[in-house]
């Protein structure tokens, strides 16, 4: 176990506390600066994807991590995000411009979505956000001379200094990468100065906040308007990567998606948001290989029980039946929340925190290391 | 002109009176506590102050200016801290940070300089680490700076709530009960602390509470108040002896 002994304030300020960090994260880049050139295409695009959902989670875990605003219209930001791209490029406005006016669009809504947010707590504004997405939908379907409607819009590829860079490049790829790093050092820096410590004020407790001379109204539009425009920016990687952008890939399930990008990952810090978007991408070749695989292995193994032919091909038919039935997807992201909810609040970080600690202080770790003691006496009434 | 004054002040919750056209003004440099039966009123004026609650009547005076349309985050940068009765800290936060979200009314810095964090921003960090630092030494915090809030014991969050209000570096410092929850000893240590705000760091202090011991080892002045109105103003002495105030505690 390492012992830091702090000798200055810049101990507790700097990003990364001692060398052992630099260690992990230096292998961590080396390992994602070759990865383009020694993976296959399929699991690269993957990865492009866990970039953005990543960026978007960092995004939202400012909001509802740090912030304690709840969101359920990430969704929508994405989408204006990924529509401003789209739109501007049909005028051959170059990718930097687009990529800056979508991010500051989608900005200045957020900060709007905010303004209503200050006076709802809780579910009430999990409805108000679930609402705003709704109506971004509805534009996006019915303002067609602008979104072309549910035809939906083709995104061009994305050319960059005068190259172009298909989105199945090892530079898309390092784009996102890069993208999301800077999204996570900007956030971590906010995070370790004043504007981030309100935010986090502000979640702990609203009443001290505002007697310690915070803004209370002023930081919740500031945490609305950042968290937006992150997710902006990731929706015009999000559309150039899809190439073709519809209402009906920005729904409610894509919000929920997010949401489980954080709360699976852990909504303490920003590893969560990494961790979370690496399970939620895995989650759609699980169910491929449900739909493909499983079938034949559950029969098989029924006949191997002593099942007769007629049955273990009843059993492949109706397991295959399930395995695509609709709205499974929807099914298994609930049961996936409700028993991370339950038996892991704290994440996958936080698991991994746990495995850690009981490494570090083997053979001494107690259980109760991270179980959180109920207080009673705090009061509600200065709310 | 007093330093701090209260005209009039009444809160009215319907037909009831929490506060009852309360007037009081407080010497700059003087500890004056506000003693009373429960449901008196007293958290409430501490509430009109720091504007939780809009006053129904009445101002309030601060260094000669009307802070009574002040918003409720204005009022901390005037130089007003104040601590809760029921511990108001955030609690999935380090100690750390805790104090630090108190500095928070001197920080300048604006957010694109803290999206780089730009050298100025490492620079106004320190220095605000720098008096953290110091007020971690006057209230003796050092063994806790790390750890989160949720982990530590009902006293000594109770300390760090007024550390807390001390980082802010405030002119008028609001105490809720400072003494409510803790033991004989940290009882003690809390009536040293008070009185060295005084001496010490020049703070005048406002502070609510039951504990008569700590009143009379603290107090240069005394309010005592029953059903929103004010019974008896003056030294603790004078006020325990009040005919009126013995009535109020021990039933007429």
């Amino acid at each position: 176990m390492r012992f830091i002994f702090k000798t200055d304030y810049e101990d507790d300020i700097r990003l990364l506390p001692h060398s052992g960090y630099i260690w992990t994260y230096g292998t961590l880049l080396v390992l994602l600066a070759i990865a383009p050139f020694v993976l296959s295409s399929y699991i690269m695009s993957q990865l492009v994807f866990v970039c953005i959902y990543a960026t978007v989670g960092v995004g939202l875990l400012i909001l509802s991590g740090f912030t304690g605003q709840a969101s359920l219209g990430h969704a929508a930001f994405l989408a204006i995000g990924a529509y401003t791209a789209a739109y501007l490029q049909q005028y051959n406005v170059p990718f930097p411009v687009y990529f800056l006016a979508a991010g500051l669009l989608t900005g200045v809504v957020g900060a709007l979505v905010g303004f209503p947010a200050l006076r709802l707590q809780g579910i009430y504004l999990v409805i108000a956000t679930i609402s705003f997405a709704f109506i971004v939908e509805e534009i996006l379907a019915r303002w067609e001379s602008v979104t072309h409607g549910n035809e939906g819009m083709r995104v061009k590829t994305l050319s960059l200094l005068g190259a172009s860079v298909p989105r199945d490049s090892p530079a898309f790829y390092f784009l996102c990468l890069g993208f999301l790093i800077l999204t996570i050092v900007g956030s971590l820096n906010l995070l370790r100065s004043p504007t981030g410590r309100a935010f986090i004020a502000i979640r702990d407790s609203e009443t001290a906040a505002r007697s310690m001379g915070i803004n209370v109204a002023l930081y919740k539009v500031k945490s609305f308007a950042i968290s937006a425009a992150i997710t902006g920016f990731a929706g015009v990687l999000f559309a150039h990567k899809l190439t073709f952008i519809s209402p009906e890939m920005f729904t409610l399930q894509l919000s929920i998606e997010f949401i489980i990008v954080i709360l699976i990952g852990g909504t303490f810090s920003l590893h969560g948001a990494v961790l979370g978007a690496i399970f939620l991408v895995m989650i759609d070749p699980f169910l491929t290989y449900l739909k493909d695989d499983m079938p034949g292995i559950i029969a098989g193994v029924a006949a191997a029980f002593g099942a007769s032919k007629a049955t273990a091909s009843n059993i492949q038919s109706n397991v295959a039946a399930f395995a695509s039935a609709n709205g499974l997807k929807g099914a298994i992201y609930g049961v996936i929340i409700m028993v991370f909810v339950l038996f892991e609040p704290l994440g996958l970080y936080g698991r991994w925190l746990k495995i850690k600690l009981f490494f570090q202080l083997f053979p001494l770790y107690k259980r109760a290391t991270f179980k959180r003691q109920k207080i009673y006496v705090k009061s509600e009434r200065n709310r | 002109m007093s330093y701090f004054r209260a005209e009039n002040l009444s809160l009215h919750f319907g037909g009831l009176k929490a506060v009852d056209s309360v007037s009081f003004a407080v010497e700059k440099g003087e500890i004056l506590s506000i003693i009373g039966p429960n449901g008196a009123g007293k958290s409430s004026i501490f509430n009109l102050i720091s504007r939780i609650y809009p006053p129904t009547h009445g101002k309030i005076f601060f260094e000669d200016q009307d802070i009574t349309q002040e918003p409720a985050y204005d009022i901390a940068k005037l130089g007003i801290a104040r601590t809760f009765q029921n511990i108001e800290l955030f609690e999935n936060a380090s100690v750390l940070s805790n104090l630090l979200v108190g500095r928070h009314r001197h920080s300048t810095t604006s957010l694109w300089q803290e999206l780089l964090f730009l050298p100025s921003v490492r620079a106004s960090e320190k220095v605000h680490r720098r008096r953290v630092e110091q007020v971690i030494e006057f209230l003796d915090l050092e063994p806790y700076r790390d750890k989160l809030i949720s982990g530590l014991p009902y006293g000594v969050r109770k300390v760090i709530e007024l550390a807390r209000a001390l980082c802010s570096e405030p002119k008028l410092i609001l105490l809720d009960e400072p003494s409510s929850g803790l033991n004989v000893e940290e009882t003690d240590d809390m009536s040293f602390w008070i009185r060295d705000m005084k001496s010490e760091l020049g703070i005048t202090v406002l502070m609510v509470e039951h504990d008569m011991s700590l009143v009379n080892r603290v107090s240069d002045r005394v309010i005592a108040l029953n059903y929103g109105r004010v019974l008896a103003m003056g030294s603790p002495a004078e006020v325990q002896s009040h005919p009126d105030v013995v009535a109020a505690y021990l039933g007429a």
